[in-house]
């Protein structure tokens, strides 16, 4: 399916608890197939965080949803995913349902269509531990309030009563959090776990993710838009874009040493409070390809300014740059340095005209 | 047009719109029978503010609090309960709709949703043009202005013909910009442009939004819950809480010496994109959430969440119970409301 064989992003250790490898997602549809993920492999050790950022459309919040067995019918899927070596894909539905909260949670955008409205949030939580767990109710009842304490929620012992609706965002995400651990799961992915809340409220949630994560010394994978929010939060990062990894390394490689023009690009593009004011961004002009028929060669090139006739030839691997875990998926990109800037490659005045038709959806 | 000088503060002189004091509170009916009033959400109270030529003035907030409704109130678009809105001098509260007709070509907004503010079944010549249409501007050179309309935000003039569908969100965006420039306004109210762009395609409109107001010499009032996006379009900010204006400065008054203890927490929990300062930072998380607007707290409206209250001895804490803080200098350069304004650098 795709060009680009994948190496290994990590050296294999024997404590990885989530090894993906080559993962491919599609779907069927009248205009032909949509190749969603092409090829997307990494390696989760004990207690790591992995960040995976990417625009609409990426295929990062597939990725996830066909390591939870999540996705339809209508998907089909190829590669491997194995959580503390148990491989995930292929397995039906009351097969995965064995690890699903008890190896590895989920926690995504929206805690409204997460949580049920007609039960309360203890109810909720204690049947994430008694769906792995014999125990008595009494028992879930008093986990869900430690659980509740974990995340910050304040006076537990009361709001384990409560319902959804009675529970502002932020409170309910952190109720979405706790139940994520609430089986001590080896892997945690959160799925955007702050895009719709206020700054100060996405705050708390990531307290909460940390707070999680110390609690049960689970992995977690990081999706998110937010350039931000990744920097703070993860050790290393994988930059997606039309369904494979670009770029990936250690947070500091990623950010301080980017080797994709995509990377560097998107990072130019940020409005920041931390540099001097008065600054041009660097817009990325025009969008990214269809995934219905996907040209040959790398699907960043239309956009990339250093863009030559092989990028449009061939699709580059994912190749070693500055360190041993620092890959970068791009034919030139011994052409970057530490001191390229964006500003030296993408023009703040670029045009933006190129017509995209409708292939493109709403994030 | 490549390199912009950083913006001047505050100026000096008459400002071309201001407002004093408004009010705006929305009825809250019961489930009854007859949906008796029963209470009322105070959405905006007491704000005041002034937009001068050529400056771009900020209103940033979290969610509820009364930064759109603010906006709204500034171009009349809906009835004030109390207050006054002066453009140019003249007063909007008290005009009708046939009176406020005219002044509407001088005031236009930009919304946030670019799929949704553009009428999917009209070309994008119609759209543009149905503005100068209806203030009686088309007949006379309508239709190369719309195709100067749609050069000027970067757009080719020979996709008037386009549905919105074929574009981008980014260039569905300039197409809004364009129909809200078709009058060639002196001022447009921006009401969080750029939040439902990926961050590749924001850059892009952020920079036109730099290079129009220098050209055509508009100015802004730029509504965003985005902090990063604000201290890079804006010359003042005025930061709102629970519909009151907290605090208020030029951009570099507040992202440098923040006086008001939800002004600080807003600035330390904007996630950097540099790992090495996101690490070392001191982020201020604050407790809780916003009260309900229906029944506000007494005295300082933030004093339920505010780190610096809950530091506070007992006496010190009966001011913020008791007094409402006045939106004054006290002694940070710039006004603020916090009986205890105390400047901090955080970033």
């Amino acid at each position: 399916m795709s060009a680009a064989p994948s190496p290994q992003p990590a050296p294999r250790t024997d404590d990885a608890v989530l090894e993906v490898d080559d993962l491919h997602v599609g779907f069927e549809t009248d205009d032909g197939t949509v190749s969603a993920v092409r090829g997307v492999s990494y390696r989760l050790r004990r207690g790591e965080t992995l960040g995976i950022v990417g625009e609409s459309g990426s295929g990062k919040s597939v990725t996830s949803l066909a390591i939870m067995g999540l996705l339809p019918g209508t998907a089909t899927i190829h590669g491997s995913a194995r959580v503390v070596g148990e491989e995930l894909i292929g397995l039906g539905d009351a097969a995965i349902s064995r690890f699903r909260g008890e190896r590895i949670a989920m926690i995504f955008q929206d805690p409204l269509t997460s949580l049920t409205p007609v039960y309360t949030i203890g109810r909720q939580i204690a049947e994430a531990v008694l769906a792995h767990r014999k125990q008595s109710k009494k028992m879930a009842r008093d986990r869900a309030i430690e659980l509740l304490d974990l995340v910050g929620i304040p006076n537990p012992d009361q709001r384990v009563d409560a319902y959804p609706h009675e529970l502002s965002g932020g409170m309910r995400q952190r109720v979405v959090v706790a139940i994520a651990m609430a089986n001590d799961p080896d892997v945690i992915i959160a799925d955007e776990p702050t895009t719709a809340l206020d700054v100060t409220v996405q705050a708390q949630v990531l307290d909460a993710l940390q707070a999680a994560r110390e609690a049960t010394g689970a992995a977690m994978v990081l999706i998110t838009h937010d350039l931000g929010v990744v920097a703070g939060q993860v050790d290393r990062v994988g930059v997606m874009y039309a369904g494979r990894f670009v770029e990936h390394g250690t947070v500091d490689d990623v950010f301080y040493r980017p080797r994709m023009p995509y990377t560097l690009g998107l990072l130019g593009s940020l409005p920041r409070v931390d540099e001097p004011r008065g600054h041009r961004l660097t817009p990325i002009t025009g969008t990214p390809p269809s995934m219905v028929h996907l040209p040959p060669g790398c699907p960043f090139a239309p956009r990339c300014p250093m863009a030559e006739q092989r990028c449009l030839d061939e699709e580059p691997p994912l190749l070693p740059t500055t360190g041993i875990e620092h890959f970068a998926a791009c034919h030139f990109h011994d052409r970057l340095t530490d001191d390229t800037s964006p500003t030296d490659l993408f023009d703040p005045d670029a045009a933006d005209t190129e017509l995209t038709g409708d292939h493109e959806e709403q994030p | 047009m490549s390199s912009r000088a950083v913006p001047t503060p505050a100026r000096d002189g008459e400002p071309i719109l201001s407002a004093s004091h408004l009010v705006k509170h929305f009825p809250v009916h019961g489930k009854g029978l007859f949906r008796r009033q029963v209470g009322e959400v105070h959405a905006v109270c007491d704000v005041s503010l002034e937009v001068h030529p050529g400056e771009t003035l900020g209103i940033v907030g979290e969610s509820g609090c009364g930064k759109s409704t603010t906006a709204r109130l500034l171009l009349n678009l809906i009835p004030v309960t109390s207050g006054e809105v002066h453009f140019e001098g003249r007063e909007l509260t008290a005009l009708s709709r046939k009176q406020m007709r005219p002044i509407r070509r001088d005031l236009q907004i930009v919304f946030q949703d670019p799929f949704a503010s553009l009428d999917s079944r009209m070309t994008v010549f119609n759209l543009i043009a149905e503005p100068l249409k209806i203030q009686g501007g088309f007949k006379d050179g309508g239709r190369n202005r719309v195709r100067e309309l749609l050069e000027l935000v970067g757009l080719k003039a020979e996709h008037g013909n386009r549905y919105p569908h074929e574009f981008s969100g980014g260039q569905r965006q300039r197409i809004g910009i364009a129909r809200a420039l078709a009058l060639d306004p002196k001022v447009l109210v921006l009401d969080e442009p750029v939040s439902a762009l990926d961050v590749s395609i924001q850059a892009g409109v952020i920079n036109l939004l730099e290079d129009l107001q220098s050209e055509l010499d508009l100015s802004y009032v730029l509504v965003s819950h985005d902090l990063s996006v604000i201290r890079h379009l804006v010359d003042r900010v005025a930061v709102m809480y629970l519909g009151r204006v907290v605090e208020t400065g030029t951009t570099d008054q507040l992202f440098g010496s923040a006086a008001h203890p939800y002004t600080q927490a807003l600035i330390s929990a904007i996630p950097l994109p540099d790992p090495h300062k996101e690490r070392a930072r001191e982020r201020i998380t604050l407790q809780g959430d916003v009260p309900n607007p229906i029944d506000p707290p007494s005295g300082c409206r933030f004093r339920t969440r505010c780190p610096k209250f809950m530091a506070l001895s007992e006496t010190e804490q009966r001011a913020c119970i008791e007094e409402d803080p006045e939106l004054i200098d006290r002694g940070q350069g710039h006004p603020a409301a916090c009986h205890y304004a105390e400047a901090r650098q955080l970033v």
